[in-house]
């Protein structure tokens, strides 16, 4: 990493409380005040290099490897890029349902795990409170009822993973042109006797953001707070869709910036910016450049871009949300776990539409047709905007691969994040206290990023504290157990 | 030598007929006697040693080695069971097997038999060998990543398809299996209704864009151990 000579450097790391490892490095000017935050992630997977040469069938079952966290938004990006590669542009009404089921299974356990095991603590005892009881395990201990409806929601989103894609985690449900199996009426059946008390957890996780966010708002608008731009995919009516639509973005007073982009276009409109100091990607939106072209994905993105929801529980809960924002997009931080919580009232609603509908035991699961030889796969994963593009030779093998994932996207809009806190908190001193570590990983927390696969530890990684003079010198470090 | 008679194997009684391997034998009679490069329909190759047993204390081949009236083998000690889980972790550090990536996997009989055994991790260390892929056929890929060189596809594509389309190249390490053609497996006779395309135990030789149809659960090796279908027929 590069040490700048004419600033003082202050190193975090890790994050904890993400999945995967981070470190915060926060660089002061001579005068002591924070000049610049980076979010730097100690990740490279070489995933686009490594397959290549692989035949394409084997990238929905192989790159999802990249994470154990949301394995089914790669399983099934990387399954939507390959399927024109056996004609299967559209898809059966089955195969398209059964993925959409799977997916929505995916959102309901991913936000499920955020909201109560990462970031319920911080909600709930509040992100300047004891670290020793600021965990799940605090959580467990002083609202068990929260903590078991968190689990059992987990559980059951990884139970219709495992129904659709054959195993609760890197499964091979999705192939190209379709999937390998239907969702049988005893496997249906399975998943409908415990709905009822996930769609009433769901309305319950939703009031707890909600209440959170009102009551906190004064403080919690200015924390982590700042005007971006937004991107998401839609459905051709401006609707909410996880699952499939095509690209919209929106300024930060969210007016379009563009709507309605096929996703094999998504290079004319998306650059992927590179920095020296980081191994992760900077990308913003081509015709507004470097400098203001940064958007945010994710939960937040998608409630201020989309137009409606088509479920009417989280339409009316969407509704109530933006009236936040008088006009404009919500911006501040702090508003991804309210929104989160739209979402996974949102995923519940639409497991409910299609746990009733027949088409899920049809037994038409593929379609082939003429090949194409290059793909692009644009998927709503948990934590935003995933892209999967791949490009293949006359013997099948894949000579081309680019990802961009969720937590790329939102590298900048982290690092203003991180950047804000730090100058809110920092009171001139060229020390770590407490309260700012906590008020920097709380912030990251919020955009959920996956930093790399799952390596998440609960309460027990250790948090390494370093402080640099302005000639890189080490003159302050400190270790302790962090939750 | 009578037409049929006995041997002890682990205690049990086992008919044999004449000419018959101690595997054959042993299998006619409800004994799973682990194999890889042994396939029904093949003259025997005796190549992969996984099958290897104690007859008279003395470790032979099962499936090369005729059944011997009276005499006793040992298949299922952990003395045997050890050598073989060796055998098996040698073939996965020699090749590269990505079994969490591979199509195969559930009805991989490489990965089922180290299932099978308790094979955990290797011992040894990766050869990580640069293998190379043969997709040049439209229908057919062969991914020497991951041949174990049983030869059963070299078997049945000479002694069935009466094709000769495959065969080894080099020695040792160095030892790769080829196809019979300048260059490439589009070049050669190789048709996708061939058996050898079935006779690989591996995720060697495949047919495109196959991969993954079927799913979790009903796959060959998910629900038992390989071997359970001979177990079965115990009497
Ligand atoms: S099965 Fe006997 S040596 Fe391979």
């Amino acid at each position: 990493m590069a040490t700048d000579q004419a600033s003082t450097r202050i190193v975090i790391e890790p994050v904890t409380r993400v999945e995967g490892h981070g470190k915060v490095t926060i660089h002061l000017d001579e005068a002591g005040q924070v000049r610049e935050a980076r979010l730097h992630i100690v990740e490279f997977r070489g995933f686009e290099r490594f397959i290549q040469g692989r035949p394409f069938w084997e990238m929905p079952v192989a790159v999802q490897r990249l994470c154990g966290i949301c394995p089914v938004s790669h399983h099934l990006c990387a399954a939507k890029a390959v399927d024109p590669m056996v004609g299967g542009r559209t898809l059966t009404p089955t195969a398209e349902k059964v993925r959409r089921l799977m997916h929505h299974g995916q959102f309901f356990q991913s936000h499920a795990l955020h909201f109560f095991h990462l970031a319920s603590p911080d909600l709930l005892f509040g992100f300047d409170a004891e670290p020793a009881t600021r965990n799940v395990i605090g959580v467990a201990m002083k609202h068990p009822e929260l903590a078991r409806q968190g689990i059992l929601m987990r559980k059951y989103g990884q139970e219709i993973i495992r129904i659709t894609a054959g195993k609760k985690i890197h499964g091979t449900g999705a192939i190209p042109g379709g999937v390998n199996k239907n969702v049988t009426t005893a496997e249906r059946d399975e998943l409908l006797d415990g709905y009822d008390h996930m769609l009433r957890w769901s309305r319950d996780a939703l009031s707890l953001a909600r209440r959170y966010t009102l009551d906190h708002l004064a403080e919690l608008s200015e924390f982590g707070s700042f005007d971006s731009n937004f991107l998401c995919i839609v459905r051709d009516d401006g609707a909410l869709d996880l699952y499939d639509g095509k690209l919209r973005a929106i300024d930060p007073d969210g007016r379009l910036l563009f709507d309605q982009i096929d996703n094999d276009r998504y290079l004319d409109h998306i650059v992927e910016g590179v920095r020296p100091w980081s191994y992760m990607k900077f990308p913003f939106l081509r015709s507004l450049g470097p400098d203001t072209g940064w958007y945010r994905v994710g939960p937040l993105a998608r409630i201020n871009a989309c137009t409606y929801i088509d479920t009417p529980e989280a339409e009316a809960a969407r509704r109530e949300f933006m009236a936040l924002g008088n006009g404009r997009p919500v911006h501040f931080s702090m508003a991804y776990h309210w929104a989160r919580m739209i979402e996974a009232l949102h995923a519940i609603e639409k497991i409910g539409e299609l746990l009733h509908d027949p088409d899920l035991q049809g037994d038409d699961l593929c379609v082939t047709g003429p090949r194409a030889r290059e793909g692009v796969g644009v998927i709503e994963a948990p934590r935003g905007t995933l892209f999967h593009h791949y490009r293949v030779n006359e013997d099948d093998q894949v000579t081309l691969c680019n990802l961009i994932v969720s937590t790329t996207s939102n590298n900048e809009p982290m690092n203003r994040a991180v950047t804000d806190v730090a100058r809110r908190v920092m009171g001139g001193q060229p020390v770590i206290t407490e309260g700012m570590m906590n008020a920097v990983e709380v912030v990251i927390r919020a955009y959920d990023p996956c930093l790399s696969c799952a390596t998440h530890a609960i309460g027990r990684m250790p948090l390494v504290v370093e402080l640099f003079d302005h000639e890189g010198r080490t003159v302050d470090r400190r270790i302790k157990n962090s939750c | 030598m009578p037409d049929t008679f006995t041997f002890l194997m682990d205690g049990r009684s086992v008919v044999a007929t004449a000419g018959q391997s101690i595997l054959e034998a042993a299998e006619a009679g409800g004994i799973y006697v682990p194999r890889l490069c042994h396939k029904p329909g093949l003259v025997p190759w005796g190549a992969c040693r996984i099958c290897t047993v104690r007859m008279n204390d003395r470790p032979c081949a099962a499936c090369t080695q005729p059944a011997v009236p009276g005499s006793v083998v040992e298949n299922d000690t952990e003395e045997l069971r050890a050598y073989r889980r060796t055998l098996v972790e040698m073939l996965f550090v020699e090749g590269n097997h990505f079994c969490m990536l591979c199509e195969k996997s559930g009805n991989c009989e490489l990965q089922a038999l180290a299932y099978r055994l308790g094979v955990t991790a290797p011992r040894a260390p990766y050869f990580f060998q640069a293998r190379d892929i043969d997709a040049s056929h439209p229908d057919i890929i062969l991914d020497r990543n991951r041949c174990i060189q049983c030869a059963r596809c070299i078997r049945t594509s000479k002694d069935l398809d009466g094709k000769n389309v495959f065969g080894f190249l080099g020695r040792g390490t160095a030892k790769r299996i080829g196809v019979n053609a300048r260059v490439r497996l589009r070049d050669t006779e190789v048709d996708l209704t061939d058996l050898s395309l079935d006779a690989c135990p591996v995720g060697a030789l495949l047919r495109k864009r196959e991969g993954f149809r079927v799913p979790v659960g009903d796959r060959l090796y998910d629900l038992e151990p390989i071997g359970s279908d001979i177990e079965r027929n115990s009497p």
